[in-house]
């Protein structure tokens, strides 16, 4: 039996014994690991997610035990500190010797931290490991206690610093990015595309300081600013040093092994060094004269070394290595591959840049125009994959390559082919090297029909996450491929459409959840199609949400929206945002009684925050008394439609937009659909209401009203589309009757109009066919239906305040009287606000 | 915060030395949950009535430590009983407290049994 020691329990190292594991019977090797953190392998990678949740174990890549059970020795908080190459041993820190067959050097590297006064001053940290997050967190913390928002520096504008930045930022402090280069991302981004991210990111709220050179850090015992030259200065409380990294090669130096001239130990394409029983992986080889600082290259670093050991000695490492990357984590998308910077003999670029939009897009295309060559993108990276694929597998470029970037305008030159249009060999993801060919011979031959199912049999998507979207594409084609439909089926339990489950239950009458899963699903339903099925009955019969209240979603279930530390809060409808003297009274009255935090919600009406669970009916009590209804702001439902003053009192009116928007409001109130829904009527076209934002809009223009639907603020803002021109209230009215139907009967589960329009084959005219010349003759019906729903409609407070039994519901404990003890308050400029999570 | 968590630890069905009296059984929706006050602590307790059978846990929901998940919806994934977190939808399996669908790691849970219309929760002191 030999042994393997492994030195450096970090990701590339732990990949090594994954992989070392899953192809090396345990009879022939004794595989021994030394860490010197006193942690088991981390992601590294998902550091900054340790800021999250300060949950340690979830980062470890295996638990401790894993290690046992693959009878893998491991030693963590014991550095190794000498190599002896004649005896073939190594010494611990501990001064314990041990025999080995093969060494794996995978010790990593550390922060460069550059050489300046001040480095040792108490707040100087670097941004590496799990310990270093908790120091900085407990700093944090001990200054936080004197300065109410603390400055912190990041000495360093490249991929890590801008992720470290974020961080402190979303620690509460004030972040300062200081850069030695004139730009930020020097390697991977051109001067205009840093621009643009600057631009971005001091919107965000990060300072950036460019073109610095710190000369020292200046602080009586701990730092408090960075001194560039003699009367530039910046105050900082705290500082974070991410300035490069450096290859721990100290032991390779000292036992005679070759390092490069820059640092690293040297090896050649089977991952050996200059000793062939002595091995290096991850970032402390140099390969190609370059050190990878990435995990993809570690572990393909870790998969030659261990077919190397085992004697497959064909296995070699890639002679082009891919060094493109996507920032993860800032809100930002940025992205870079192959040659982000290309000079011009080799090819020529196309570029796309919207400042206003904090927009840039960049592609290199060789002379001929067939290949891709590398770009970047910043603001927009959803086709960072595909270009990717593109670049890696030198696939032939459309005829305009510029649609690759601006998207095809109309015609028939289609952009992009489907992920299917990938050569088999196309490494999809790259952390854990698996290829198309893998993932669709996966879905076809061993029946993994979903992304789950394809990570759990291939690993893909395990690493950084980034070629989920991709996966997804292939999963989905190479299904459609086999002729399967990939029915968008709601979750496990039904194997039907949103769409289906509709006319099913239409059709067969069911009447609640128990029986429609008992007939048609499987099993005991989940949060997926419960309060899908409870928005389809409340669709079909109009009926509230307290009739089968465990099925709703929690908001539904309790008629309130829940915030952060479990409170609720309360939004009566104020129709069209028109509200009397005597009513704000009375809610300023109702509101002050119960201690609420009270806000202006952006559809024109008042929240109030902060009320318990047994206080809510309380509230709606005095509420109603006042005649007040629910404004259903808890439910997937008609939330507001905005108003302008419009004629009546605007100088510019073409009509009464209040008047309509009340009328609207109250026509389409209580109505449950596919997700929520929000109006606005505008009184001209200066669209003061932004009713072309909405889900449906009208505007008042010379002749009549301009009907336009489909329209989003939210995440993917999107401009409503025209439906219909200068048409008269009834008329526009019936159209949006007849779409808002439509909609909430074919959309699948919480889409809202924009995406459902977006996917919907034929688009807006297709709406028009079918709402305005009735193409499918289902005109008729959708108006009764709809009429039926305006028709039938109750304040699902009014029922639940008058209603004993749902009363009851509104208590925390069922065992005692007192409420909930852990639901705290802090004041906020004279009101109050939950006390933050930790 | 962290404290807090650390109060809710899983008991085994055969390590019950205490049967807690909760409420009678109407107290709890059918296919839901309702919330149990015990000394300082906050169970979840559900009757998950398609089953047939009845769930308890922490209320506490480990993800933002919001003392919610009796409000969950309850349902089944794989055949695994589970609640999903009303807040952001983390769900925990009613069985073994196991996070589903991430590693927020497990939440405890309680055994439950049901005399003459009263629920019982078993603790282990
Ligand atoms: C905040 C952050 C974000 C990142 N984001 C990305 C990203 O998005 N994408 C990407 O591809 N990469 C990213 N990286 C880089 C990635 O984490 C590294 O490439 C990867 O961790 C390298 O793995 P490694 O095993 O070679 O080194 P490490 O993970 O550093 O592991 C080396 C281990 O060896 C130990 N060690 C060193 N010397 C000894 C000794 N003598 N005896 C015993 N133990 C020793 C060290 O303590 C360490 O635990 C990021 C890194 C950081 C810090
Ligand atoms: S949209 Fe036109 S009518 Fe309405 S407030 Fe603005 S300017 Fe006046
Ligand atoms: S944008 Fe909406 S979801 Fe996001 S924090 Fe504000 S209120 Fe919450
Ligand atoms: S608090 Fe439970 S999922 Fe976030």
């Amino acid at each position: 039996m030999k042994t393997v020691i492994v030195v450096g329990n970090g990701m590339v190292g732990y990949k090594f014994c994954e992989k070392f594991v899953s192809n090396v019977g345990q009879d022939f090797f004794k595989l021994v690991v030394f860490g010197e953190e006193s942690r088991v392998a981390y992601d590294r990678v998902h550091l900054s997610g340790f800021f999250e949740n300060g949950d340690a174990e979830r980062l470890s890549m295996a638990p401790r035990e894993w290690y046992q059970e693959n009878n893998i020795e491991l030693h963590t908080n014991e550095r190794v500190t000498d190599i002896h190459r004649n005896s073939k041993t190594i010494t611990t820190l501990s001064e314990r010797t041990y025999n080995y067959d093969y060494l794996v050097l995978a010790t990593g590297s550390s922060p460069f931290v550059p050489q300046m006064n001040g480095v040792e001053k108490d707040g100087v940290f670097v941004y590496r490991t799990i310990a270093d997050l908790e120091d900085i967190l407990a700093y944090a913390d001990k200054i936080r206690k004197t300065v109410k928002r603390p400055k912190a520096a990041i000495l360093g504008g490249g991929l890590l610093g801008l992720e470290a930045a974020k961080a402190v930022m979303d620690m509460g402090m004030e972040p300062h990015v200081v850069e030695f280069a004139p730009k930020l991302m020097p390697r991977q981004l051109d001067t205009r595309s840093s621009k643009v991210l600057q631009v971005k990111l001091e919107s965000m709220g990060i300072h950036i300081h460019l073109s610095k050179a710190t000369n020292q850090i200046l602080g009586n015992g701990h730092v408090i600013g960075m001194e560039f030259g003699e009367d530039d200065i910046l105050n900082v409380d705290m500082l974070v040093i991410s300035a490069g990294i450096r290859p721990r090669d100290e032991l390779g130096k000292s036992c005679g092994l070759k390092i490069g001239t820059r640092g690293g130990i040297m090896v050649d394409n089977t991952m050996r060094t200059s000793d062939p029983n002595i091995f290096a992986i991850g970032e402390i080889a140099l390969y190609n004269q370059m050190i990878y600082g990435l995990v993809a290259p570690g572990y393909e670093m870790a998969g030659v070394a261990v077919d190397q050991i085992i004697g497959r000695e064909e296995t070699v490492m890639a002679a082009e290595i891919d060094m493109s990357t996507k920032l993860k984590l800032i809100g930002v998308d940025v992205a870079s591959f192959g040659t982000p910077f290309m000079p011009a003999e080799k090819g020529h670029s196309i570029i796309f840049e919207n400042k206003t939009e904090s927009l840039y897009k960049r592609i290199n295309v060789s002379h001929d125009g067939k290949r891709l060559l590398g770009g970047i993108l910043v603001g927009d990276a959803k086709d960072y994959n595909m270009l990717l694929q593109m670049y890696l597998n030198e696939m032939p470029l459309p005829k305009n390559p510029e649609n690759l970037i601006l998207g095809s305008r109309g015609g028939e030159d289609v952009s992009f082919g489907s992920a299917m249009d990938l050569p088999d060999t196309a490494v999809v993801c790259s952390c854990e090297a698996v290829t198309k060919g893998q993932i669709c011979c996966s879905v076809k031959e061993d029946g993994n029909e979903s992304v789950k199912a394809i990570s759990k049999a291939t690993k893909a998507t395990t690493g950084c996450g980034g070629c989920k979207p991709m996966v997804d594409d292939l999963v989905k084609e190479t299904l459609k491929s086999l002729g399967k439909m990939v029915k968008e089926s709601v979750c496990e339990h039904f194997d039907y459409s949103r769409q289906e489950l509709y006319d099913i239950v239409k059709l067969k009458k069911f009447e609640d959840y128990d029986s429609l899963l008992d007939e048609i699903g499987k099993g005991h339903g989940c949060e997926v199609c419960k309060p899908a099925v409870a928005s389809i009955f409340a669709s079909i019969y109009n009926e509230t949400a307290n009739k089968q209240a465990t099925i709703q979603d929690t908001n539904d279930r309790y008629l309130a929206n829940i915030q952060r530390n479990g409170t609720y809060s309360v939004v009566p409808r104020v129709a069209a945002g028109e509200i009397t003297p005597k009513q704000l009274l009375a809610i300023g009255r109702i509101a002050q009684k119960y201690d609420l935090y009270t806000k202006i919600t952006g559809g024109q009406r008042i929240d109030m925050f902060g009320a318990q669970l047994y206080e809510l009916p309380l509230i709606w009590e005095e509420l109603i008394a006042e005649g007040f209804e629910t404004g259903q702001a808890y439910g997937k439902s008609l939330r507001t439609v905005k108003s302008c003053v419009g004629s009546t009192w605007c100088r510019y009116g073409m009509d009464e937009s209040v008047t309509f928007a009340i009328d609207i409001e109250n026509r389409y109130k209580g109505i449950r659909s596919p997700h929520k829904i929000k109006g606005g009527v505008s009184g001209c076209i200066r669209e003061c209401a932004e009713a072309r934002n909405k889900d449906f809009g009208f505007i008042a223009v010379e002749g009549g009203w301009n009907v336009y639907i489909c329209g989003n603020g939210g995440a993917n803002p999107q401009h409503a589309q025209l439906l219909a021109e200068k048409v008269d209230r009834i008329t526009a009215t019936k159209y949006v009757d007849r779409f808002l139907m439509y909609y909430i009967q074919t959309a699948p589960p919480l889409t809202r109009t924009a995406a459902w329009l977006d996917k919907l084959e034929g688009g807006i005219d297709y709406v028009k066919e079918v709402v305005i010349q009735d193409c499918l003759g289902i005109a008729d019906q959708l108006d009764r239906e709809m009429q039926y729903l305006v028709d039938t409609y109750k304040c699902e407070w009014k029922e639940a305040v008058e209603n004993p039994e749902i009363r009851a519901r509104y208590t925390h404990f069922v065992n005692a009287e007192e409420t909930d003890d852990n639901i705290e308050f802090v004041s906020l400029r004279e009101q109050k606000m939950p006390k933050a999570w930790v | 915060m962290i404290s807090i968590l650390n109060t809710y630890e899983a008991v085994q069905p055969e390590k019950v030395v205490f049967w807690f009296k909760a409420a009678p059984v109407t107290k709890f929706p059918k296919n839901g949950g309702a919330c149990v006050k015990y000394k300082e602590m906050q169970i979840a307790v559900f009757n998950f009535t398609r089953e047939g059978k009845w769930y308890a846990c922490q209320n506490l929901c480990p993800h933002k430590m919001e003392m919610v998940l009796s409000r969950g919806i309850i349902g089944e994934e794989q055949g695994e009983p589970k609640v999903a977190c009303p807040l952001h939808k983390n769900s925990f399996s009613l069985k073994t407290g196991k996070h589903l669908n991430g590693d927020l790691g497990r939440i405890a849970t309680y055994p439950v049994k049901i005399e003459g219309d009263f629920v019982y929760i078993g603790f282990s002191e």
